[in-house]
Formats: C-alpha cells, structure tokens, sequence
C-alpha cells in the first residue's frame, strides 16, 4: 500500500490524450469508482472542485451528467452517453461540456487491465478536432483554479498548525 | 505566449516523423540531408516537415546559404510540455483522491476480521 503510482499524459495523435495509471485494486472496483455516483462523489476532481451533481443511468445508450462546483462557487457541467458497458474491462462513453467552446462530442473510453490485484487504468480521450484536444490541454489553468486552489490549500496549512498547536 | 503559438506547437508536434526530428536537433544542429538520412523519405517530404516546425516557431534555419543548418527552438516546446505536464498534475490529484477512496473501501473487511478476531 501507499505505492507512488505515476500517471502518464500522452498526446499519440492531434485528437486524443491517454491518460495511464495503476491502482491498487481490482479492476471491478476501479470499475464501480467510475461508474457508482455514490464513489465518484468521493474522488472525481481536483484543485477544490468536488461534483455536486452525478447522474449516472449505467445502459447502453443511458445518459450521465455530472456538475463540478470549484472555487468562487464557479460551476462546470458535462455529460453524455454510454456506448459500451463492460464490467470490469471496458467503459466507453460520450462527453459533452455545457458551455464548450469546441465543437463535437469526444469520446472517453477506458480500458482496465488487472494483474496480481492491481489495475492498470487507461483512458483515452478521443476529441472531434485537434482544436478541442488543444484547448483542454489548457483547461485547467486557463480556469484560473490552480492559483484559487493554492490560496486555498495555503489557508487549510494554517488551519492544520493551528490545530497541532492546540493538541500539543 | 500566445494561445495559437501553442495550437500550431501541439499541432506540430502530433507527427512521429516531426518529434523524430526534434529528438535529433536536440543533440546538435543538422542540415536537410543530414536529418533526411535516418528516414525512409526524400528531402523535399523532410523539407515539408521542417516547414510546420519552422511556423510552429520551434525550428529555425541558419543564414549559411548553401546548408541553412536547423535548430531546434526549445522555448515554445517548453510551454506546450508545461501544459500536459499542468494537465498531468490535475489528474494526478484526482487520481490520488481515487486511490484513498480504493484504499478505504478495500479496508472494512480487514478491520471486521480484526474486531472478530
């Protein structure tokens, strides 16, 4: 346990990022956490954005929709469909952003590959242009939320002192 | 930096025959025949490369008119690898959420057997 598992970020073609990475699970799990709104909740976001809205009707061609709330309240919406359920080796679906400023729908699909009780996770993003996948390369900081997320994790340090402070 | 400066980088970047190129100017200047030689591909096809590296501003060409050496610009390529790489570290974060949450919920049946026990 407590293994540093290191994600890579690959770019093979001008529409698509691959994302890589072990968990130390079995793949049926890993599976649920992507798929169980009750275990998304828990995990899917980073730098202070948490979902505050996951729908997940898990059939074929049934629709998901989450809704991410980050610093300064700023909200982000996204959804679609799915296309295959394979549990636990294979998931693929739809992803449309409310208010994309990239046209088309990509196309996230993951791939789960368990050996010895630990998962290989890879997710490739397929995006309609190379435009769309250039843009959410950006996205992250274009959002601003790196420098939100910053001030907010150097006040919870501060919290944290505090509080040793008052145990010792 | 400009958003297209880096669309043109990323774009450039997509070709394996492109990112060879980069990989060998990396270790030193070279000239068209030079970088051609590694390559199944005429001069002109290599040529025609150099051409999307040059507006992506991360080749540019020597003075030297008989062998207009390339080099390779690392500015631009440093800003789009500080992109995947701010990419990278947002997933990672959540990634290491995921793995507290599969730690946890790997957990409750070990702690069960130790109240048993």
């Amino acid at each position: 346990m407590n293994r540093t598992r290191e994600l890579t970020v690959s770019t093979p073609t001008d529409r698509e990022i691959v994302l890589r990475r072990d968990f130390d699970a079995p793949a049926a799990l890993v599976f649920d956490a992507l798929t169980r709104p009750e275990l998304l909740t828990r995990w899917f976001g980073a730098r202070g954005w948490n979902l505050v809205v996951c729908e997940v009707d898990l059939r074929i061609g049934g629709a998901w929709r989450f809704v991410s709330r980050g610093p300064a309240d700023a909200e982000m919406a996204h959804g679609g469909t799915y296309r295959v359920i394979d549990r636990p080796c294979c998931l693929v679906y739809t992803e449309l952003f409310d208010d994309q400023s990239y046209p088309g729908e990509s196309l996230i699909s993951h791939e789960f590959v368990e050996r010895a009780g630990v998962t290989a996770l890879t997710t490739t993003v397929l995006y309609a242009t190379p435009d769309g996948r250039d843009r959410v390369l950006k996205y992250p900081m274009a959002r601003g939320v790196g420098e939100s997320f910053e001030r907010l994790a150097a006040v919870l340090a501060d919290v944290r002192m505090d509080t040793r402070g008052d145990a010792s | 930096m400009g958003t297209d400066v880096l669309d043109a980088t990323f774009a450039a970047l997509a070709d394996p025959t492109r990112r060879a190129i980069l990989t060998r100017l990396a270790a030193g200047d070279a000239t068209v025949m030079e970088l051609a030689a590694p390559f199944a591909m005429s001069q002109p096809a290599i040529s025609k490369h150099l051409k999307v590296l040059e507006r992506a501003g991360l080749v540019s060409r020597g003075r030297d008119a008989q062998r207009r050496p390339c080099h390779l610009e690392a500015r631009p390529l440093r800003a789009a690898t500080d992109w995947l790489e701010n990419y990278r570290r947002y997933w990672e974060e959540s990634y290491q959420r995921l793995d507290a949450l599969l730690e946890e919920l790997q957990a409750p049946g070990r702690e069960t057997k130790r109240t048993q026990a």
